[in-house]
């Protein structure tokens, strides 16, 4: 049978990959950042994972105001890095996982979660920023991932609860089927961010640490803190934390497993307008 | 029944919410015109040509064309949508964000390079700094 391994959480902001393509991860402002992801480099080449279960979000790429799906999950065989205005990343394409990504849609939404599903979707820095922090830069990325994009550019996003409650049937799903592939879920997005207004460049350093802290420890108590903190304390672009929610959903201590063992932490400010955030855990 | 906003008390701050998704509907369509090539091409040789093919209000036109980002913003435009008139200028994204605040480029990168603007006395309207 399937299994998830383990779940990664990570900021997705623009302007790494930019650096990153532009050659610019030696210049002394980004070194800090790339240097907080050697470590989850070289794990992921000991961890070499079969499939990437992807939370991420849309920044009005694939979807415009004309469809607005709360949850989606893509089902395609592959999905090209999208134009989002500065022309398309130097990234290779990805490759999605067409028949566990049914799988997972059959399961979950017989479990009550109503995904939208999307046979053809191109994906922009949301979900190829992440994988350009884990893996680098190369020629194909290592596994088949599949994308799955959360609404939260309209307001409201789902609620941390529903998201917690969500990646617990998106780990029944993956654990009932039949390969034994080796899964990991990662949520990215956050941390403190906020880019538009006079409030514009807010950093929440105490907050951040603290959500790292309960995201770890309180997953179900942080479920249930409502969309006004996270926009009040962490920016109105932070809300982009509840997707850390799905991942964290997924693991194996939530249905009566050890607590997973923290493999990798670490925080960053700043880079653009963003607090960068990223921990690694793993199911015991 | 209204909808419950209980988020209008954070400063300079603005939520995306329904109401501001149909205000700004045409306008932030328009934005995501400009991921194509050809209609930056067409937007840059004649931005008002190109604006009145839009069924957008007057008010939403001249902020897009003073670039006034906050104006958009007030007017139903949301930022993502908004940061597609940034790249076809050319603008990161630390520059739109930037614009916003009434620093200059460099004031907005120093403070995020320090640690960012801070949550206390920002977090409520009136609220104490």
């Amino acid at each position: 049978m399937a299994r998830i391994s383990s779940s990664v959480y990570t900021s997705h902001v623009p302007a790494v990959g930019a650096a990153l393509d532009l050659g610019k991860t030696a210049e002394a402002y980004w070194q800090p950042v790339f240097k907080g992801y050697d470590f989850s480099k070289q794990w992921e080449k000991e961890q070499k994972p079969d499939v990437i279960f992807l939370v991420f979000n849309d920044h009005a790429t694939a979807f415009s105001l004309d469809l607005i799906p709360t949850f989606a999950i893509g089902t395609a065989a592959e999905f090209q890095p999208a134009d989002e205005g500065w022309g398309p990343r130097p990234v290779p394409k990805v490759i999605g996982h067409p028949k566990l990504a049914a799988h997972i849609a059959q399961s979950v939404i017989q479990d009550d979660f109503d995904l939208t599903i999307v046979n053809k979707m191109d994906v922009d820095h949301g979900l190829t920023v992440p994988l350009s922090l884990m893996f680098g830069q190369p020629q194909a990325w290592p596994c088949p991932v599949i994308p799955f994009a959360v609404n939260v550019v309209q307001y409201p996003p789902p609620s941390g609860r529903r998201c917690f409650m969500l990646g617990q049937a998106v780990r029944k799903a993956i654990e009932s089927y039949d390969e034994p592939l080796n899964v990991q879920i990662w949520g990215t997005g956050g941390m403190s961010h906020q880019l538009q207004g006079p409030r514009a460049g807010l950093i929440n350093k105490e907050w951040d640490t603290a959500f790292l802290d309960r995201l770890i420890d309180d997953p179900e108590g942080l479920s249930k803190m409502p969309h006004l903190e996270y926009v009040r304390e962490a920016g109105s672009e932070g809300i982009e934390l509840v997707m850390w929610l799905i991942a964290r959903g997924a693991m194996s201590d939530l249905r009566g497993g050890k607590k997973p063992t923290v493999r990798h932490r670490f925080y960053h400010v700043p880079a653009s307008n963003t607090a960068v955030g990223h921990l690694i855990l793993e199911n015991n | 029944m209204s909808l419950d906003k209980p988020y209008t008390d954070i400063p300079g701050t603005t939520i995306f919410d329904a109401d501001k998704s149909r205000e700004g509907y045409h306008l932030n369509q328009f934005c995501m015109s400009l991921m194509k090539a050809e209609n930056r091409a067409r937007f840059k040789a004649n931005e008002r040509a190109y604006l009145d093919e839009w069924p957008m209000s007057e008010e939403q036109k001249q902020a897009v064309m003073a670039r006034d980002l906050n104006r958009c913003i007030a007017l139903g435009g949301n930022i993502y949508f908004l940061a597609k008139i940034g790249a076809t200028d050319g603008k990161s994204f630390q520059q739109m964000a930037g614009s916003m605040t009434g620093m200059t480029e460099d004031q907005y990168r120093d403070m995020m390079v320090k640690g960012g603007r801070s949550i206390e006395g920002n977090r409520k309207t009136g609220e104490k700094k």
